[in-house]
């Protein structure tokens, strides 16, 4: 094969021009044509054997499979014609005569290829008049469980944990029509990554225990997200259903984390629905914090910032905006800004080298190190005497009552800034409730340098504002003459402002991001310190 | 020679000279009977001759298509730098096919040295035996005479002191029809699932292990020595019919017929003088109906089409069926065509690997509906269905083992169309008792 | 500071074993007696000789699982498995492929009648009949009350010529009709 070689080739009409090597149903998307399939996918290798995607090749006898035949030069190839579109309604009617129907209990109706295809091309009745074969729903261990009966045998599951996962649990036992997929009593599907089987299913034969018989897929509400649970940034599509987020999945990006996420971050998407959040500003009256609001609550805590030296703890998951905002907060007043990092067990996808869960469990904790935060397991060790603390969005869960007291005791003045008001929050003189980022749109930058966006899936609870707006607000009340309130506006001052993300937009990021260069340097963060 | 039958005078019998033979069977009387002479020859040429030599006998493959084994030999690139293989196919399980069988029964050592020439002639130091496993007694004499040539140094790091490597190692299989299948059985040899492979790649680019591969059929194999001791030209002479196919080839006659057995005939033999001459015709009181002349994935034909037909690779498609593992299922009067081809289709149900749709559902659906019709319950749609499912079924998946399925219900139905209607408008099996039907219905 | 931006860290990695500690699955079994010892062991790594990968071995190492317990059970395929470098699941798919590994115990006596066309137009379904009524076997597959006896039917044994073929254990016997039945089933009793 010669490097760099093209291939023209007509499909459906449509002249393409596509590298020596590329399939034909790569080179229909090329051409804007979708081929039906059901086996093939692009991150699995290459099986053959739903059928589902023969097409029709001008001087060929036979159909061609259009996933396992590599273009040729000047092919003319129909998707559309009869003996194409005659032998996917075969198929169609093949697959569907063992199939129990029972789209209206099926999690996967809505978003199920059988149900899509059936309806394009599919005969509108079955020839089938004989008894239906019947094996039992099984539990495959993890979050998965098997519905035999609508399986198709596309075997993209046993592809992906035989090479992709490199745990090879699951087989395709027996054969002809008595085959299922099979695994290994005492064997299940433990493996970090192996809740992407249900994904890969294109039918309701996988299915999620975690969101079994949770909501009608048609009644989901989705967004483009970026996984909040490590530093790896997989791309997500969050799914809610009245406010309440019922599914993380993951949204493919080639240069991130392909067709995949693991199963930790797929299922940890539960806090994103808390109850326990605060739902108005607060400020401290007396010994109690009472609702306030938010001008009041603004001014209170410039008030209680201003003229001091602030010592930030920032989550490293809060967004570059809100990071960058409160690095302008200590670039005015003088002081420190210091993340931790909760860890956690890495756990590596072998067949996709540099996709893993991280240790770091956190969306951006590369972009507040460029952003000149320090990373540290003491966070409270930097207060100096006099000094006010700010908390940005984290609990400090885990820090012992003596050090919380101590560093209460030496803070001239308490700031909260987050989702929820832990204990030691009580001492605050303001508490700001701000969006979680499901509730809110900005930008992480992951482990690998690539700013991210994610957009707002569901409406913050009460008051609560976004945090590009809350510190907007306040950045204003401390003297800042910006003004800016949108994540697109802070974005900007921060690209203008931090040379790694120079040149950068937000509009520019898109759904599949930027990377910052490879010799970015963390920022110096003010002055003053 | 028409094992167990005796030889007919009209047979040439090259092949199955020694069938019966027990004292074939060990090294010293193959050799006694000329064994390994043509190995002797063959290491001493250089592998680009023998290739030669026997594209110019005009050998065939003889496992079903007929593909020129001297053209398949020379895809195998000499000095590629990687290991070569020849997998010898003894997986012989075409429902009507016995020759394999009786060859590794009667005369392992021939299949030995095909094999080791064969490997030779393509490069390869290793071949591969795939026996199935059901065949216990060829399996048996096949590993005793590999060890009788290991320890004679016919086989090993010097071969019959050449100074080349070669090695042949039997390999049994496990039960499953679709290994007869090249890929599948590739797969099956590294140790997977029996499923046949996307071609290409083909197995000359990447066969068993990954690597460039030739696959033989046992019969052809066995052939080779006889072309390296006789001449091409000898081989080529044994030709009554067209050109293009050569030399002898042995044919399982099985089913309703006064003589089954195994006869070799010369290509282009008669049918006719074939099937009453040799074979004996029908049984007694009986007349031949049908006849699957090459197993049971060829087009049925009528006796009448089968009285008209030369016995070679063309002389059968021109009769509308094809040669294929030349096992001549014979079909007498008595039998119901719809019970033999529902039958055939449960064994296609039986064997499909899975992977491809058409095939897993289509050979069970055309199972069901072929049983239902036999159990007179079936409806006046269901021949225009099932032609319709052979039509999803044919040309449209990995291998063949679906168009096999799909083959004797479309020739079936075109052929005997008025059994299957007698079946429906009846609701019962005419070739049944009549009670059977009352109480079905 | 942070990880090395691209690569894994080098701090603990969760792996399917973190999560569900496994012993290979025939260790489990505290009743279980390994197959691949002793002289069965000689001969898999003779077999081991014969091909490029260990996988080949897969086939055959069955089989003299087979032969020494008469049938292969789920801790016998794990032990393959852990054998050839293979795992449960994969060593399970390959069993369940091929008809001849039995799933379960059999009968004594295994008895496989072929029943495709070319036997079945002479008489081969009286002969399965006649296994079923000779040897108290109630049904295909089914092993006869004494234990002695399993009978099925099976798919084209490749002996056309000599119908009816009937393998018992490894025993072929061919041109079986129905009424030698009574005599072969009376010489294994």
């Amino acid at each position: 094969m010669t490097e760099g070689k093209m291939i023209s080739v007509t499909i459906e009409g449509r002249a393409v021009q596509v590298p020596e090597g590329t399939s034909m149903l790569e080179a229909a998307k090329v051409a804007g044509v979708l081929i039906p399939h059901y086996c093939y996918h692009p991150g699995l290798p290459v099986a053959g054997v739903c059928r589902m995607c023969l097409v029709e090749v001008e001087k060929s006898a036979k159909l061609a499979p259009a996933c396992a035949t590599s273009v040729a030069e000047g092919q003319v190839i129909h998707v559309h014609s009869d003996p194409a579109r005659v032998a996917r309604q075969g198929v169609l009617e093949m697959l569907l005569i063992n199939h129990p129907l029972d789209c209206p209990i099926c999690d996967q109706s809505g978003e199920c290829e059988l149900q899509d295809y059936t309806f394009a091309e599919g005969r509108k009745d079955s020839r089938y008049r004989e008894a239906k074969r019947f094996n039992p729903v099984e539990d495959f261990g993890g979050d998965v469980v098997y519905v035999p009966n609508r399986c198709i045998l596309c075997t993209r599951c046993v592809r992906f944990m035989e090479d992709v996962a490199h745990d090879p649990v699951l087989n395709v036992s027996e054969r002809g029509d008595r085959a299922v997929i099979g695994k290994f009593e005492g064997q299940d599907l433990t493996h970090p990554w192996a809740g992407n089987v249900v994904e890969l299913c294109p039918v309701g034969a996988l299915l999620s225990k975690d969101f079994l018989n949770k909501a009608r897929s048609w009644d989901l509400d989705r967004s483009a997200s970026i996984c909040p649970n490590c530093t790896q940034g997989c791309n997500t599509a969050l799914e809610s259903r009245d406010n309440v987020v019922v599914r993380m999945r993951p949204r493919p990006n080639e240069d991130v984390n392909k067709y995949f996420l693991c199963d930790e971050g797929r299922l940890n998407y539960r806090w994103l629905n808390r109850r326990d959040r605060v739902e108005f500003p607060h400020i401290r009256r007396g010994d109690a914090l009472a609702p306030a609001g938010w001008d009041e609550a603004v001014e209170a805590a410039a008030a209680a910032l201003r003229g001091r030296r602030v010592h930030v703890v920032a989550s490293p998951s809060l967004s570059n905006e809100v990071l960058f905002q409160l690095a302008q907060v200590i670039a005015r007043l003088g002081g420190t800004g210091v993340f931790r990092v909760r860890q956690g067990p890495e756990a590596p996808l072998d067949g996709v080298p540099g996709l893993s869960l991280r240790a770091d469990r956190a969306a951006n904790v590369r972009g507040a190190e460029l952003l000149g935060f320090r990373r540290t397991e003491t966070p409270l060790a930097g207060l100096a005497n006099g000094d006010a603390l700010l908390v940005a969005d984290e609990e400090l869960a885990g820090a012992d009552a003596a050090s919380l007291a101590a560093a209460a005791a030496t803070a001239a003045a308490v700031v909260v800034i987050g989702t929820t008001l832990p204990s030691w929050a009580m001492r605050a003189a303001v508490m700001l409730p701000i969006a979680n980022m499901a509730e809110e749109e900005g930008t992480f930058t992951n482990v690998e340098g690539r700013v991210q966006r994610y957009l707002q899936a569901k409406a913050a609870p009460g008051l609560a504002r976004p945090g590009y707006a809350a510190m907007g607000d306040l950045l204003t009340a401390l003297g800042d003459q910006t003004v800016n309130v949108v994540p697109s506006d802070v974005f900007r001052a921060l690209a203008a402002a931090h040379a790694p993300f120079g040149g950068m937009t937000y509009e520019g990021l898109g759904l599949r991001g930027a990377t910052v260069s490879a010799q970015a340097q963390p920022a110096a963060l003010a002055a003053a310190t | 020679m028409g094992f167990p039958q005796k030889s007919h005078p009209r047979e040439t019998t090259v092949l199955s000279k020694h069938f019966g033979d027990p004292d074939a069977r060990t090294l010293a009387g193959w050799r006694n009977r000329g064994g390994y002479r043509a190995l002797e020859q063959t290491l001493a040429m250089e592998p680009a001759a023998i290739v030669q030599m026997v594209k110019e006998s005009g050998l065939r493959g003889r496992g079903g298509a007929g593909f020129p084994t001297g053209v398949k030999w020379s895809f195998m690139k000499p000095g590629d730098g990687k290991p070569h293989y020849l997998c010898c196919n003894a997986d012989e399980s075409e429902p009507g096919t016995f020759k394999d069988r009786e060859i590794m029964r009667w005369t392992p050592h021939a299949l030995v040295e095909g094999c080791a020439i064969g490997a030779y002639a393509i490069g390869a130091e290793t071949a591969y035996v795939y026996i199935r496993g059901e065949f216990t007694e060829p399996l048996e004499r096949m590993t005793e005479a590999v060890r009788e040539a290991y320890a004679e140094g016919i086989l090993g790091r010097n071969a019959l002191g050449s100074g080349k490597r070669i090695d042949v190692y039997v390999h049994k299989g496990a039960g499953a029809y679709i290994c007869g299948e090249e890929t599948a059985l590739m797969n099956s040899l590294e140790g997977r699932r029996g499923n046949p492979r996307i071609k290409p790649p083909f197995p000359a680019t990447a066969g068993v292990f990954g690597q460039p591969t030739t696959i033989n059929n046992v019969e052809t194999l066995v052939a080779v020595p006889h072309i390296i001791n006789n001449g091409a030209e000898w081989y080529k002479a044994m030709c009554l019919g067209n050109a293009k196919s050569t030399g002898t080839k042995l044919y399982s006659v099985c089913g309703n017929v006064r003589r089954p057995g195994n006869y070799e005939v010369v290509m282009g033999f008669p049918f006719k003088e074939f099937l009453y001459d040799l074979c004996g015709g029908p049984p007694a009181g009986r007349r031949f109906k049908a006849i699957i002349p090459g197993g049971s994935s060829v087009p049925i034909q009528t006796i009448a089409e089968a009285e008209a037909t030369v016995m070679d690779y063309e002389g059968f498609v021109a009769c509308g069926t094809m040669l294929g593992s030349g096992g001549v299922i014979c079909i007498d009067d008595a039998q119901c065509m719809v019970k033999q081809i529902a039958r055939l289709a449960r064994f296609y149900a039986h064997e499909s690997c899975a992977q491809c749709t058409q095939c897993r559902e289509g050979t069970a659906w055309t199972t069901k509906i072929m049983e239902r019709i036999e159990a007179g319950q079936g409806t006046a749609g269901d021949l225009d269905t099932l032609l319709d499912i052979a039509d999803n079924m044919t040309a449209k998946t990995i291998c063949v083992l679906s168009d096999s399925c799909a083959v004797p219900v479309v020739s079936g139905i075109q052929k005997f169309r008025d059994e299957f209607e007698a079946h429906i408008v009846q609701h019962r099996c005419p070739f049944r008792p009549a009670t059977a039907a009352a109480v079905a219905a | 500071m942070s990880a090395p931006a691209g690569g894994p860290s080098a701090g603990p990695r969760l792996t399917a074993l973190d999560r569900a500690p496994r012993a290979d699955a025939h260790e489990r079994d505290e009743n279980y007696q390994p197959v691949f010892v002793n002289a069965r062991r000689k001969e898999l790594d003779e077999l081991l000789t014969r091909y490029p990968t260990k996988m080949a071995a897969l086939l055959p190492a069955l089989w003299i699982v087979q032969e020494e317990r008469g049938w292969v059970s789920e801790p016998a395929m794990a032990e393959v498995a852990a054998v050839l470098g293979l795992t449960p699941a994969y060593v399970k798919g390959v069993v369940t492929f091929y008809t001849m590994y039995h799933q379960h115990p059999v009968g004594k006596y295994f008895v496989q009648v072929c029943t495709t066309s070319p036997c079945n137009v002479c008489g081969a379904e009286d002969v399965v009949r006649a296994f079923l009524k000779q040897t108290g076997a109630s049904d295909l597959g089914a092993t006869s009350p004494d234990g002695r006896f399993t009978v099925i039917e099976v798919e084209c044994l490749g002996a056309c010529g000599f119908a009816t073929p009937v393998m018992i254990n490894n025993e072929f016997l061919e041109s079986v009709s129905a009424d030698r039945v009574p005599s072969i089933v009376g010489a294994l009793k």
